[in-house]
């Protein structure tokens, strides 16, 4: 006999269903309610650094478009800081930009649309430059825990082929699949992403 | 109302250190349900057939996002009032409370959760919703709260219905609120639902019932909690969520430890 560890367990996730938004984003379930809503665009008018857009949709594993897909971002501000007191890094705080935005997929097109800033360089334990990503969170039903994955930059050639996590990675060709395609539109600056959540081309998930 | 557990550090009944910069616990995957999952039909093609790549954590993960009162209203955590027009909703009146704890028993103060759910009759006011139990002109059927100094939530709201929906011919989903909390990284976000004791329904639920661990599956099950109630007003029910804990960094660069 051994004498128990006391540690409680995490509590069991279940799926988000197909009436998240009612819960997380009211106004897409179709009704007004709170005063203040969370939403998809990250920037305030104050907010430092470069504007983009980032768009795509999430493919089941026949390739259809999911159309009632929630995903969460979280981010560091362009100098490659957190707004969140576990980050001692030393780049400076922007006081109109909080990191983190929800965005539920169109329930036609299944497109997912963020507002937000391109992230600086961030920094890992053992003192590695982490390329400019955002972290995702992806929830639906028929998802039955939360999927984490990575959004990277196609122009950041050189520190994508330097990131410890890309690295990470076993099959170089795997790699592609968090590297969301920068195109200008109208003016405006706009990363494309697909995730695939099954199949050939089935985006990497992690384990966090 | 309030349940002022001392907030100690279940391993060593001593007051809980601060918060730690490490990572998170190793999230034990036996607990919670398999993404591909045969029996609840939709995980079938939304599930990834690859490995999850493991990764320790770092700023990314241990960071979140941090909220406060200015985020949320007032009555956010009343679904009685929070969307009523021209009187209260119709249904079973119920506060339901608990607190937010880590894996090491620590409150998790601070903490946003949200929660959304069906009506008594069962019935969502969404607009993807077509069940024939009508909507309740009265309730909206979402809310959020900030946990306090010690983790602890409340709101209050009517005790929602089963409804069906299609997996198999004939499948009703038990009484269940869905539950969103944050904690302080986004490793540990969660989301879950919560089920109401006694409820027949719950054994053959193909949701629920992909959770491999009876007592994972029972910890999602709130318990009728008379002391809780309200005379002549509301009943109560108890739920506790537990979020992954987390570590102080021990050697990794530090060698000076804590």
């Amino acid at each position: 006999m051994v004498q128990p560890l006391n540690y409680l367990k995490e509590t069991a996730s279940q799926t988000a269903g197909p009436y998240v938004h009612i819960g997380l984003i009211p106004g897409m379930a179709g009704f007004d309610i709170f005063e203040k809503n969370f939403t998809n665009v990250l920037v305030g008018p104050n907010t430092k650094g470069e504007r983009i857009t980032i768009e795509g949709r999430v493919l089941d594993g026949t390739g259809t478009p999911l159309r009632d897909v929630l995903l969460e971002i979280w981010q560091a501000n362009a100098a490659g800081r957190y707004n969140h007191p576990a980050d001692r890094s030393s780049g400076e705080l922007d006081a109109d930009f909080r990191g983190w935005g929800r965005a539920g997929s169109d329930f036609e097109s299944g497109l997912i649309t963020f507002e937000t800033i391109k992230p600086g360089v961030t920094t890992d334990k053992a003192g590695r430059r982490c390329a400019p990503h955002v972290n995702v969170w992806i929830v639906a039903r028929g998802i039955n825990i939360g999927l984490n994955t990575r959004l990277y930059f196609s122009d950041e050639e050189a520190a994508n082929a330097a990131d410890p996590v890309l690295n990470l990675i076993d099959q170089p060709a795997r790699r592609s699949t968090l590297i969301a395609t920068r195109n200008e539109r109208g003016g405006k600056t706009v990363y494309s992403f697909t995730i695939n959540l099954q199949g050939p081309e089935e985006t990497v998930f992690l384990d966090v | 109302m309030s349940a002022q557990a001392a907030d100690t550090d279940v391993r060593h009944n001593r007051p809980a250190p601060s918060f730690g910069d490490g990572g998170f616990f190793q999230r034990d995957r036996s607990i919670h349900p398999p993404l591909h999952a045969p029996g609840y039909k939709s995980s079938v093609l939304r599930s990834p057939r690859q490995a999850l790549l493991s990764l320790e954590s770092s700023v990314s993960e241990i960071t979140g996002p941090v909220f406060g009162h200015n985020d949320i209203g007032p009555l956010d955590n009343d679904l009685i009032k929070n969307y009523a027009k021209d009187g209260d909703p119709v249904g079973e009146r119920i506060v339901v409370h608990g607190r937010v704890l880590d894996e090491t028993g620590r409150g998790v103060p601070n903490t946003l959760v949200e929660f959304w759910q069906a009506n008594a009759g069962g019935r969502y006011r969404h607009k993807k919703d077509t069940y024939l139990a009508p909507i309740d002109p009265n309730f909206g059927g979402c809310g959020r709260a900030l946990t306090d100094a010690s983790g602890y939530y409340y709101f209050r709201t009517v005790k929602p219905g089963p409804y069906p929906w299609r997996n198999f011919v004939n499948s009703w989903r038990p009484a269940h609120i869905h539950f969103s909390v944050f904690g302080s990284g986004f490793a540990q976000r969660l989301i879950t639902q919560m089920y109401f004791e006694g409820d027949p329904l719950i054994p053959v639920c193909p949701i629920l019932t992909t959770i491999p661990d009876p007592e994972a599956l029972s910890r999602l099950v709130a318990s009728l909690d008379l002391n809780a109630s309200l005379p002549l007003d509301s009943l109560a029910y108890r739920f506790d969520i537990v979020l992954r804990g987390s570590r102080s960094t021990f050697f990794e660069n530090r060698p000076e430890g804590n």
